[in-house]
């Protein structure tokens, strides 16, 4: 299927924009934030064009290069991926914004900043359109060099050692995933997945079970689900907070939307026992995150370990998605989304709050309610969609799931959803709460620039609204899944026929 | 038979890899280790590529598995790159060449 | 440290009491061992039971070889018919040489003094290598050889350059040197947004009566770059 460029190929844009941006960057170190900034612009209108695309004309396929599978590599352009896309982009501006006011004094870092971040941009990009799974294992390697690379960008001890750590589980991640891609080419002969799926029903049961594990595996280590999670809090934590922001927000997210597209794409469903281990990890994730969380002292640890608890609810979707109920897996998607959002902006809170006061003790925070405002409104509006408060899109994706779970009789992990939105609740008040106090010691604040408040802000305010926006998102959320995954418009809060 | 030895071999290697990717703390041994991962998987991608019937009546080589596989080092040799200046730059900062335990954080 | 300086032998010295107690103690070990000695089970079984004969794709090269625009199947499939996958693992060596370069400063090719022998080699080698390499550009198209091949065989030519001691002019190390670096990208790029513009084309769409000059084209500029960044991977930093 030959793509003609008549109007603007906007799947051809999502990739090749940051790419070139990159590059551009790159070649002109001491350009490089103006022509970062340009191209993070062009890029989210380049995928904003895409959204609008796919929901007009429904899914988009691609074969590059004019060959179709098995020869050949496609694209695939459908719900999933474009609303992926979308909170990328998203997320991407806002920090990109953000990071221009972070970096404006440190010129080396700067430098490597915006090619490193465009190119993880273009990584996210590409693995989202992907329909071929050894082209995924390029586009996730492609994604970890560059994580890893900008976790080490302040190039202290920590950092340093958080990113050679991360490296390593990334590339051990990928090894894993490729093993079982190997496997399912010699068992199929092919490596796209639509063709996959077809086959792998009569291929040898031992192989597809042993690829199958090889690449959920090396995936849940890159999703940092528990007990996978050893590597994210020191990386998280220890990065510049625009790359934390990053690391949290949407790197984690690729692996786990290839989680899904492995599960309801090739797998078409998946068995029992795999559900039910991931619903249970998901579960002791969020309680030990939560936990871990609370009992934090440094603010980014804290954002760290919440990244960890809330990785869990996403995968408590798929014990809930069993037996033809579609309402979870939309729940855990929304709540991926509204995570995104939130998440970025905590991180992009805490920079500010680091910058203001060279420090991010939690309880040395003296008073800087009063003294940084807009920063506070970030945290907390972020926090309100953490803990599933209405109407943000945190409390839409667990309204979901715990529909779902209620539906099914599944109170153990209703119990446990609830039970963490408590335990979210006392790690975010314990941060708002020691905002408003003084410390033990008077900081003299220094000036945080206000490109970098205003996007929190920002972001955070669009993790409120992305409840409101539900009517508009479910159809985009659905667009090219199976009539049997959709659910009923009418059982879905707020919406309308 | 012969790709099944192959095959085999590779996926011993992949596990030897593991073991000492898990037990060795210094960063170079890990970075060897992962290295010899590599190295069993693409052995095992290439060596069942084309494994002829019962009969044993040979085959061409499949190409496919050929190009992954020269993706696939490329690939180890860009990580194994980045690994050691990362490396060496910890070294250089703190003077240790093993990771703390996260735990202690 | 970083200087120019050559480091002295390390000397040996007994492991701490904190690092010895880091060591997985022996029963951790063998119940590790016993564990993957069960998962290497588990994979071998995997393994037999794959289907023969194997079911591939050396049909369908096969069978569009001719329109590729090379005639070594592997070639074809590397540029032509999953090009994307090339042009992405492109971009992840260049990722890894900005990674490089974002972390450490390179430790300077002049301060390594060569022995006698190293002193020779370069003059006599350099040249014939570079020979090498472009055979070997060339050959790709109808037998094993290729962008990257050639392009590791000039990564070596920088290796033995730094290792003799001499290194790039200043001049050369700033935007030339980054220059060369992303043209394998660059071209690549650019040939697969350009072909798409026109009229019957799409991404990375080579038409088949160009296939073989966009190929080598491509090809040329990727072992350009991927020497350049394997060299200056081995350097180890930024210049």
């Amino acid at each position: 299927m030959r793509l003609a460029l008549g109007g603007l190929d906007w799947t051809l844009a999502v990739v090749f924009v940051p790419l070139g941006g990159a590059l551009l960057c790159f070649l002109l170190p001491r350009r490089t934030a103006v022509l970062g900034l340009i191209t993070a612009w062009l890029t989210a209108m380049a995928t904003l064009g895409l959204t609008l695309d796919v929901l007009a004309k429904g899914a988009q396929r691609t074969a590059l290069g004019g060959w179709e599978a098995p020869l050949g590599i496609l694209w695939l352009a459908d719900g999933l991926s474009v609303s992926l896309m979308a909170m990328t982009a998203s997320v991407g501006v806002a920090v990109s914004v953000y990071a221009a006011a972070y970096f404006r004094d440190e010129h080396t870092e700067r430098a490597f900043f915006w090619p490193l971040w465009l190119l993880l941009w273009t990584a996210l990009n590409a693995l989202f359109l992907s329909a071929d799974l050894f082209n995924l294992y390029v586009t996730l390697e492609l994604l970890g060099f560059a994580a890893a690379s900008l976790t080490a960008l302040s190039g202290s001890t920590a950092a340093l050692a958080g990113a050679i750590r991360y490296l390593m589980v990334s590339v051990l991640g990928s090894l894993s995933y490729l093993l079982g891609v190997a496997l399912i080419y010699h068992a199929c002969g092919t490596v796209d997945i639509a063709l996959v799926a077809a086959c792998i029903g009569d291929a040898p049961r031992p192989a597809v079970q042993a690829a199958v594990g090889a690449m959920v595996a090396g995936l849940l280590l890159k999703t940092a689900l528990f007990p996978f999670h050893f590597w994210l809090p020191p990386a998280h934590a220890s990065a510049p907070a625009p790359v934390s922001a990053v690391l949290s927000a949407l790197v984690v997210k690729a692996s786990f939307y290839l989680l899904l597209r492995l599960w309801f794409d090739v797998l078409g469903g998946g068995g029992r026992g795999l559900a039910e281990l991931l619903g249970a990890l998901g579960a002791a994730a969020v309680i030990w995150g939560s936990v871990l969380a609370w009992r934090q002292e440094h603010l980014k640890q804290l954002i760290a370990y919440s990244t960890v608890a809330q990785v869990g609810y996403f995968f408590m979707a798929f014990p809930l998605s069993m037996a033809g109920h579609a309402g979870a897996w939309s729940g855990a998607l929304y709540l991926a989304l509204a995570h995104g959002l939130a998440k970025a902006a905590m991180f992009m809170s805490a920079g500010n709050l680091m910058r203001f006061g060279r420090q991010d003790r939690i309880a040395e925070l003296d008073r800087v309610a009063y003294r940084l405002p807009l920063t506070l409104a970030a945290f907390t509006l972020a926090g309100v969609s953490i803990m599933g408060l209405p109407p943000s899109g945190g409390f839409i994706g667990k309204w979901l799931m715990l529909q779902a779970a209620f539906q099914q009789g599944r109170v153990d992990l209703a119990a446990v959803m609830l039970f963490g939105g408590v335990l979210a609740a006392a790690y975010v008040f314990k941060v708002v709460g020691s905002a408003f106090t003084p410390g033990e010691h008077e900081h003299r604040g220094l000036a945080v620039p206000a490109a970098m408040e205003w996007s929190a802000l920002l972001l955070a305010g669009a993790a409120i609204l992305l409840g409101l926006t539900l009517p508009l998102l479910w159809p985009l959320l659905h667009v090219g899944t199976a009539p049997a995954a959709a659910l009923p418009l009418a059982t879905a809060p707020g919406v309308t026929s | 038979m012969q790709a099944l030895f192959w095959a085999l071999v590779g996926m011993a290697l992949v596990v030897i890899g593991l073991y000492a990717l898990i037990v060795h703390r210094h960063l170079l041994r890990k970075v060897l280790a992962l290295n010899i991962m590599s190295s069993g998987v693409f052995l095992v991608f290439i060596g069942l590529a084309r494994r002829p019937a019962q009969d044993g009546a040979a085959l061409a080589p499949d190409p496919v598995p050929q190009a992954m596989v020269l993706t696939g080092i490329v690939v180890a040799v860009a990580a194994t790159g980045l690994a050691l200046a990362l490396i060496v730059r910890l070294r250089s900062e703190s003077g240790r060449s093993t990771l703390d335990d996260p735990a202690d954080d | 440290m970083d200087g120019g300086k050559r480091t002295h032998a390390p000397h040996r010295r007994e492991p701490t009491r904190a690092e010895a107690r880091e060591e997985l103690p022996s029963w951790g070990r063998t119940l590790l061992a016993l564990a993957l000695l069960g998962l290497l089970a588990g994979l071998a079984w995997a393994v037999l039971s794959l289907p023969r004969p194997a079911p591939g794709l050396a049909d369908a090269v096969g069978a569009r070889l001719a329109e590729s625009g090379v005639s070594h199947p592997v070639t074809a499939v590397l540029l032509n018919f999953r090009g994307y996958d090339t042009l992405l693992e492109l971009v992840v060596l260049l990722l890894a040489l900005i990674g490089t370069w974002s972390v450490r400063r390179a430790r300077r090719c002049a301060g390594n003094v060569p022995g006698p022998v190293l002193r020779q080699l370069p003059g006599l080698l350099a040249p014939l290598m570079v020979l090498i390499a472009g055979y070997l550009l060339w050959a790709g198209a109808h037998a094993p050889g290729g962008a990257f091949q050639a392009g590791s065989l000039l990564g070596g030519v920088g290796i033995l350059l730094c290792l003799s001691g001499h290194s790039m002019p200043d001049w050369a190390q700033r935007w030339p040197l980054r220059l060369v670096a992303l043209l394998g990208v660059a071209v690549f790029a650019l040939s697969g947004v350009g072909v798409a513009a026109l009229p019957s084309g799409g991404l990375l769409d080579w038409p088949p009566a160009a296939a073989k000059t966009l190929i080598l084209g491509i090809e040329l500029a990727a072992m350009l770059s991927i020497g350049v960044i394997l060299a200056a991977l081995f350097a180890g930093g930024r210049p």
